[in-house]
Order: structure tokens, then C-alpha cells, then sequence
């Protein structure tokens, strides 16, 4: 009874949050909503038991639309409307739709089959994290590992990116010396 | 060093009556009326520690040695006038102080406070209620807590970006970076006890630890501890780490728009949250509630012990700028944890 009820409830909310996100003008209104979105599905994942995808759902998308949101600080005026440009496009607006339509079909498509069976279940009197770590480096370790190397890759090429100047202070001026500076000021007088 | 693992912890649990959702709203209503009491209390504990600490005496006027002063304080800041400035983001400008004190009243939901009881039988309606100790013991319980403390940053996020001050957008964006600096810290440092135990749940981690001071977990994982520490102390936008509202620097960050209530409530949040990561510190690490019938009073006064340290370090300790936080979190603290992780994979393993 109270899992229907929150289920729907998370369901509506999901829904409306997504929504806002994508037809909102106000760049805080669509940070604010994705992050709040992302939250609340983790309740699936709680109605579900599986306590341990929601607390990790939590946790991966908390820490990955903060990131966002500090580009959108660098980049908006996050208390104005932006001004789209929005030129219509057919093919894009065939093609986005086209993938959505596919996308409910996959996802819809099991819910007819009687014949759904979990190909690992969980385990009695085993937490949720060991399930998931059981099958994550057993049956799917090979994704896994090129997931970790694929990050790996994405992490050096950030730290080359970002990194050319970082034996530099930020906060301290090394082009003129303190004493110079003084000097200058001196014999600017 | 000879390491075990705890297979067999189940059964300290299973004898206990079973929880009913009365329970639950009970336990609910316990943690917020006593824990916003406390955080209330906290700002009083504070002001004299650090007073007494400088040589003074904090405040003494309203009630005996000043114990009135926060409902002073309280009367204070519920009839101030809730302004929204201009330009503000409405909605959201007020939605954010409601985020931070509610994310930290979640987190508290999942670790243990106060005792278990059973309510006496004569109270009419509830009486005969089991009241659990943790209102939702989530197996994946230390996950689930800092999630949502890292959830309660948006607070001060939303509150800088929405505010349409330089101040508070410098604030948000100091939410973010600290945000992204110690969050790897906190997960890695408290990841080597997680392999210890072999559970996330604080249960287990409380029953690992029962056989008395020599089985803490502090004794195996030093380095984890102080770690954890340093990185709960970014969390709660502690003093070395308080660059959110630092006054010196940015007025008052986040915060400088805020008045009455919707402040107050950044405050109950900060306290709940330095309550919060205490807990969690004596329980992963001190040991917990388990000594034998007095587990109640060592756990306060564990977790008074991490409250005093945050409010001695305040007063002992300077300011850190932002770029010095980044590189204690990323070039220290980080491989030091992931080294700390190896080391006692390495032990387990052997």
C-alpha cells in the first residue's frame, strides 16, 4: 500500500521535475530540477530493495550535477531567463522523438512478458552491496575494468587539459617581484 | 597484524522486538525535537567554549551564566522580519535553507541516536511501542548518511546563485569547489574500515567493535580516522575549512542575504551535521554504543568529545583559502587514503 503511494507520488514528481528541466529558460530553476529528479530516483531504487543502486544513484548524481551547476555559475546569469535560439529543425525533432518512442519500447517491452526472471537474484541473508560486487566481478568484470580505464583515460587527459600551469599560484603575482613592485611605485612618485 | 572478519553479527539483532511504523514516527518526532533542541544548545556550547578559550566570558546577561541567551536568540529570530531581496530568485532563494536542514534531519534518520526503549504500557494509545534506535536501519547505512550530507551542500549552492549578490555567488561557488574536494577524501578514508568490517551498516560496525577499547577500530586504522576527521570537518563547513561565509574575506558568503528564520535554519542544519559526522566518527572508529548497559552514556560522551574538538579546533585554528583546500584534498589527503586503502587490502589479503 505505502510503496503504491510512493511510487506514484516519485513517479508524478520524476515526471514534473524532468519537465521543468528541459522547458525552463531560468538556468537555476533547470539545475535545480535535474538534481532534485535525480534524487527522487533513488526512491525506485529504495521501493525496489535496492538499497545499495539508490544510495549510489544518490551519491554519483549529488556529486555530478553539483559539477554542472558550476558551470552553468561560470557561464549564466543564474538569476535571469536565457534567450534561446530556437530555429526549427524537423529531422532533429524526428530523430530525438524517434529515440524516445524506442527507448519507452525497450523498457516497456518486459513489462508484458510473464517470462521475466532475474538471471542473478539475490541472494538470503546477503547485503545488497555484496550481490551487486558478486556479479560485478564475476559475470561483468570485463565492462567493468574497461569503464575504470575509459575513466582513467578521461582523468589524465583532464589533468593534461588542466594542468599546464599548476606549478603557478593563482593567488600570487610571480610576474613582479614583491620589492620591484615597490620600487616601481617609488619611482613612479 | 592479525585482521578478522565479522561473519556472524546477525545475531545480536534478531532478539530484538520488531519495529512498527509507530515506532518509526515516534523515533522520527524524538530526533527532531531533541536534535534541533541540541543544535540550539550547540550555538550557546560554542559561543562560551570559545569565549573561555580567549579569555572571556561569552555571553552572561540573560538567565544564570547566560543559559537563556538562545531562547533569547530563538525569540530573536523567529519574529525578524524574512526578507527576499530584489532580483532574487524567489523560489528558490527561499527553497535553500529548507534543503540543508532537511537533508540534515534525513541523514540522521539512519544512524543510531539515543537508545532503543519500550514505551510503558500505562500511556494510553502508544504505550507498548517498540521505539528502535535507528529510525531506518538501512543496510548500506554509512553510504546513505553521506549521500544526503552531501545533499544538504545544495543548501548554500542554491542560497549563493539565487541571491543575486557577488558575495553569495562567491559563496556558491566555494560550496562547489569544497564540495568537490573532500567528498573523495570522506568516501576513501572511511572505504579501509568499510573492508575491515565487510559491512556498511552501522550495526555491524557497532558489533565488530564490542569486546572492549582494544577492538576499536581507531587502533587499526589511524590514518583513516585522522583522515576521515579532516574531510568531516570540510563537511560541516567546520572552522579551517569555513569558506562558505568566511566574514574576512566574503561578508558572509551564502548567507549574506538571509535573515531571521530562513538563517537560522542554515544553522540548525550546520549543528545537525556536526552532530551527524560525530556520530558517525564514534561509532566507525570509538566503538560505538556496545559497552555492556552503560553503551548509552560512553556514545554521548563520544560524541560530545567530536562536538568539543570541532568548537577547540574553531578557536585554535586560522582560516584555509580555497586553493590551499583543493591542494590539501587532492595532492595530501587523497593518496594518502588511497594508499591507506591498498595497504589494508594488502593486509587482508596476507
Amino acid at each position: 500500500m505505502y510503496e503504491v503511494i510512493a511510487f506514484y507520488l516519485f513517479s508524478a514528481l520524476t515526471i514534473g521535475l524532468f519537465l521543468i528541466t528541459v522547458m525552463s529558460k531560468n538556468v537555476l530553476y533547470a539545475m535545480t530540477s535535474l538534481a532534485a529528479g535525480m534524487v527522487l530516483i533513488s526512491g525506485f531504487f529504495f521501493i525496489l530493495g535496492a538499497d545499495f543502486l539508490g544510495v549510489v544513484q544518490l551519491i554519483v548524481y549529488v556529486g555530478a550535477v553539483m559539477a554542472l551547476y558550476s558551470f552553468a555559475m561560470m557561464f549564466f546569469d543564474a538569476t535571469r531567463d536565457i534567450k534561446e535560439k530556437n530555429t526549427p529543425a524537423p529531422l532533429i525533432f524526428l530523430l530525438g522523438g524517434l529515440s524516445a518512442l524506442v527507448l519507452v519500447l525497450i523498457f516497456a517491452g518486459p513489462i508484458h512478458s510473464e517470462a521475466i526472471q532475474a538471471l542473478y537474484p539475490m541472494h538470503e541473508g546477503v547485503g545488497n552491496a555484496q550481490d551487486v560486487g558478486i556479479v560485478l566481478f564475476t559475470k561483468y568484470l570485463v565492462p567493468f575494468e574497461v569503464a575504470a580505464v575509459m575513466l582513467l583515460v578521461a582523468m589524465i587527459a583532464g589533468i593534461i587539459l588542466a594542468g599546464k600551469k599548476m606549478d603557478q599560484s593563482l593567488t600570487k603575482d610571480t610576474t613582479v617581484d614583491a620589492e620591484d613592485e615597490i620600487l616601481t611605485q617609488k619611482d613612479a612618485k | 597484524m592479525e585482521v578478522t572478519t565479522y561473519t556472524n553479527v546477525e545475531t545480536f539483532v534478531t532478539h530484538l522486538p520488531e519495529v512498527t511504523a509507530v515506532g518509526v514516527w515516534i523515533k522520527a518526532i524524538i530526533i527532531l525535537a531533541v536534535i534541533s533542541a541540541i543544535a540550539g544548545f550547540g550555538t550557546y556550547i560554542e559561543r562560551k567554549v570559545l569565549a573561555f578559550m580567549q579569555r572571556r566570558l561569552g555571553p552572561m546577561h540573560v538567565g544564570p551564566y547566560g543559559l537563556l541567551q538562545l531562547v533569547a536568540d530563538g525569540i530573536k529570530l523567529f519574529t525578524k522580519e524574512d526578507i527576499v531581496p530584489q532580483n532574487a530568485n524567489r523560489l528558490i532563494f527561499m527553497l535553500a535553507p529548507i534543503i540543508t536542514a532537511a537533508t540534515a534531519f534525513i541523514a540522521l534518520a539512519a544512524v543510531p541516536v539515543f537508545p532503543d526503549f519500550t514505551i510503558p504500557e500505562w500511556i494510553p494509545v502508544i504505550g507498548g511501542t517498540f521505539v528502535p534506535s535507528i529510525a531506518a536501519d538501512l543496510n548500506v547505512g554509512i553510504l546513505f548518511v553521506l549521500g544526503m550530507m552531501a545533499a544538504g551542500l545544495y543548501g548554500p549552492l542554491l542560497a549563493g546563485m539565487a541571491q543575486a549578490n557577488k558575495w553569495g555567488i562567491i559563496g556558491a561557488a566555494r560550496t562547489a569547489i569544497q564540495f568537490l574536494s573532500y567528498e573523495v577524501v570522506t568516501g576513501l578514508s572511511i572505504l579501509a574500515p568499510i573492508m575491515l568490517v565487510g559491512s556498511l551498516s552501522f550495526v555491524d560496525f557497532n558489533n565488530a567493535q564490542a569486546g572492549g577499547i582494544s577492538h576499536w577500530l581507531i587502533w587499526q586504522q589511524p590514518v583513516a580516522f585522522v583522515l576521515f576527521l579532516i574531510a568531516g570537518f570540510a563537511e560541516t563547513n567546520r572552522t579551517p575549512f569555513d569558506l562558505l561565509e568566511h566574514e574576512a574575506e566574503v561578508v558572509s558568503g551564502y548567507a549574506t542575504e538571509y535573515s531571521g528564520m530562513r538563517w537560522g535554519m542554515f544553522f540548525i542544519g550546520e549543528y545537525a551535521n556536526m552532530i551527524t559526522i560525530s556520530i558517525i566518527a564514534a561509532v566507525v572508529f570509538l566503538g560505538g554504543y556496545s559497552e555492556g548497559g552503560l553503551g548509552w552514556l560512553t556514545i554521548i560522551l563520544k560524541v560530545g568529545f567530536f562536538f568539543f574538538l570541532m568548537l577547540w579546533v574553531r578557536a585554535a585554528w586560522p582560516h584555509v583559502r580555497p586553493d590551499q583546500l583543493m591542494w590539501l584534498c587532492w595532492k595530501v589527503l587523497m593518496p594518502i587514503a588511497v594508499i591507506n586503502v591498498v595497504i589494508t587490502g594488502i593486509v587482508m589479503m596476507v
